[in-house]
């Protein structure tokens, strides 16, 4: 375990940019922690942190200079690795008739993630899984996943949406980053414990101004280890893949669709979400055409489409679908539950619908026999 | 390729013009545009008119007066296909606010000869007098949205216009959101998409220009805006403004109109 100062991440963003990765992190735009292209340690959010309830956001100004003291904004890290628009071909008609096609993208960057949360880490995890790892691997996605460098950061102050440790996901990552980073201020003290957790980790660790940590130190960041897990804003139930794979007739859909917008912004600031839509766009003159992947949402009745209408017509079928699927049946498709426990569903849903709320209002009546009409 | 090219029309009822001019505004692709598609009736461009029947009439504006009552069934008559482009073609405009007020009263206060003026008692989408085969929404529209509309139309596709919730495009976008994070009242989540997000992105909250999504859900929105510090009054009048007659939203302001405070 080692320690360097918070200025050295001006030299790790120095390092990695010299590396040929475009370096992505926190920064404060609109209000809100975004993640976007860093240059220095002069975009880090130095100084400022965040407050989170039911719909509701806001950024505060911190008594310290913390650079990792916000616990999660809207963006996640998957407008990266999967982005909102992407053209997957070019279709062009050659002169004899028949087609030829074209890759729809450049070769992605390299790209170096900065302030990775460990719920974080599982989301890319989970959407591994889901793009690389089943019958059929998806080729954009694998070639933007391959060359990312993580670095993480281990949460030391959870949020009043936050319920990883529920989740078995945080609040300290275990594996599957490159660096992992600690920050601790205490009484006239600030500093990163830093340690790697790869080979390109070490090897970037080597070419960086640290040291090894003193007792006082490791006994500190042990410290903030124990402390972040207390402090959950929020806590699902331990059995909520059980309670909804029973619960779907229940009345809490009809609800919960009293209330729910259809709007989507939960499955899109998910971490983990991955529905998308396809578009065609061919050209005015028929010669050629565009197939283009766009971030879509099981909250669209689009979505559902088949022949003679959307399969999930109401809202109530539809956040049942998202729940049901995000909690219990994401187990049986892809071996894990698809939450990780980050909050932004409950954070950035404008009515504050709360994932925890609903589970356990569920759990708490039961199958709800008499209810029924929850499609 | 095509021999003959399909014919073009646009024509205007009680509008501002802006979402015709939305055609002109295609700079290059209008270029194209004119290539693929014979443009045989837009006062707005040319002076030069063919005759009908056209393949695809394009029709802006709402219906207002018995005479245009008259004129669009003659337009519909003539027109293979017909699609109303922006908010007033599609929903009544924001001259649909007399369908919430008597028009006599309005012609009394404001003409010196009222008995002159033959003007209906609502303002109607053309949908409500004709049938329409598709109906483009917008104050303005969009101009990447109507290529897509006479496109497909060319090729007898299905138009691809996302009923969704302009939020969608405002976390494609990457925007914070104004209602979560600043407390901005925003129409974002009822309102469906095309526009971009325009407003959002520019730290405002969404007006509802492209009018009620699918599956709107006003009175729970209305509820958080009342949180963020709407009255009575203003949750009545956010509704009732370029979309004021599209249902959803009519509904809403309605259900504001019978409070005391109002």
């Amino acid at each position: 375990m080692r320690v360097m100062a918070p200025e050295e991440m001006e030299a790790l963003i120095r390092l990695l940019s010299d590396d040929g990765y475009e370096v992505v992190g926190p920064t404060r735009r609109e209000g809100a922690i975004v993640y976007d292209r860093l240059q220095g340690l002069s975009d880090l959010p130095a100084g400022w942190g965040d407050e989170h309830g039911p719909g509701h956001y806001r950024l505060r100004q911190r008594d310290d200079q913390a650079l990792f003291g916000y616990v999660v904004g809207p963006h996640s890290w998957k407008k990266y690795l999967f982005p909102p628009r992407e053209t997957l071909v070019r279709v062009l008609r050659r002169e004899d008739g028949g087609f030829e096609t074209q890759p729809g993208e450049p070769a992605p960057p390299r790209r170096a993630f900065i302030g990775v949360r460990p719920c974080e880490l599982a989301a890319i995890g989970i959407q591994d899984r889901v793009f690389l790892e089943q019958s059929v691997r998806d080729r954009a996605y694998g070639a933007r996943r391959e060359g990312v460098f993580l670095v993480a950061v281990n949460c030391a102050e959870p949020g009043g949406t936050c319920f990883c440790t529920s989740m078995g996901t945080g609040p300290r990552a275990g594996s599957g980053f490159d660096l992992g980073l600690t920050e601790v201020i205490g009484e006239g003290t600030h500093f990163l414990v830093i340690e790697a957790g790869s080979e390109a980790g070490e090897a970037m660790l080597a070419r960086m101004d640290t040291r090894e940590a003193s007792e006082a130190e490791r006994a500190a960041a042990e410290q903030v280890w124990l402390e972040a897990p207390k402090h959950m804003g929020r806590t699902m139930p331990g059995d909520a893949r059980e309670v909804l794979a029973r619960a779907l007739e229940h009345p809490r859909w009809a609800q919960t669709a009293e209330r729910c917008l259809s709007c989507a912004n939960c499955t899109l600031v998910c971490p983990t979400c991955f529905c998308a839509q396809m578009e065609e766009l061919p050209d005015l003159e028929g010669k050629s055409s565009e197939r283009v992947r766009l971030w879509d949402s099981c909250f669209n009745g689009e979505h559902s489409y088949m022949i003679g209408g959307p399969h999930r017509s109401t809202v109530a079928a539809r956040y049942r679908q998202w729940l049901t699927h995000k909690l219990s049946s994401w187990h049986e498709q892809f071996g894990s539950s698809g939450c990780v426990g980050c909050g932004r569903c409950i954070t950035w849903c404008p009515v504050g619908i709360d994932i925890t709320e609903e589970v356990a209002a569920i759990r708490a009546t039961g199958q709800g026999k008499a209810g029924g009409q929850g499609t | 390729m095509r021999v003959q090219r399909p014919t073009l029309a646009v024509w205007k009822f009680a509008s501002c013009d802006g979402c015709q001019l939305t055609l002109l505004d295609c700079e290059d692709a209008l270029l194209a545009l004119a290539d693929t598609i014979r443009i045989a009736h837009f006062p707005e461009a040319s002076s030069a008119r063919v005759e009908g029947p056209w393949d695809l009439s394009l029709v802006e504006g709402s219906i207002t007066t018995p005479e245009d009552a008259e004129r669009i069934r003659e337009i519909r008559r003539a027109s293979r296909h017909l699609v109303t482009i922006g908010a007033c073609a599609t929903s009544g405009g924001i001259q649909a606010l007399r369908n919430f007020a008597d028009v006599e009263a309005f012609t009394r206060q404001v003409y010196a000869r009222p008995d002159w003026i033959q003007t209906l008692a609502t303002s109607d989408p053309i949908a409500a007098h004709v049938p329409v085969d598709f109906e483009l929404r917008g104050c303005p529209i969009d101009k990447g949205q109507l290529l897509e509309v006479i496109n497909a139309f060319l090729y007898g596709r299905r138009p691809q216009i996302p009923a969704s919730s302009v939020c969608e495009e405002c976390k494609r976008a990457g925007h914070v959101c104004v209602m979560v994070a600043h407390g901005t009242p925003c129409l974002g989540p009822v309102t469906q998409a095309g526009c971009g997000a325009l407003c959002p992105g520019c730290h405002r909250g969404c007006y509802g220009c492209f009018g009620p999504k699918e599956t709107p859900n006003a009175p729970a929105l209305s509820a958080q805006l009342a949180q963020l510090g709407m009255d009575q009054g203003q949750l009545l009048r956010v509704y009732r403004t370029f979309n004021a007659n599209a249902n959803p939203f009519r509904e809403e302001s309605l259900r504001h109109e019978s409070d005391p405070d109002h």
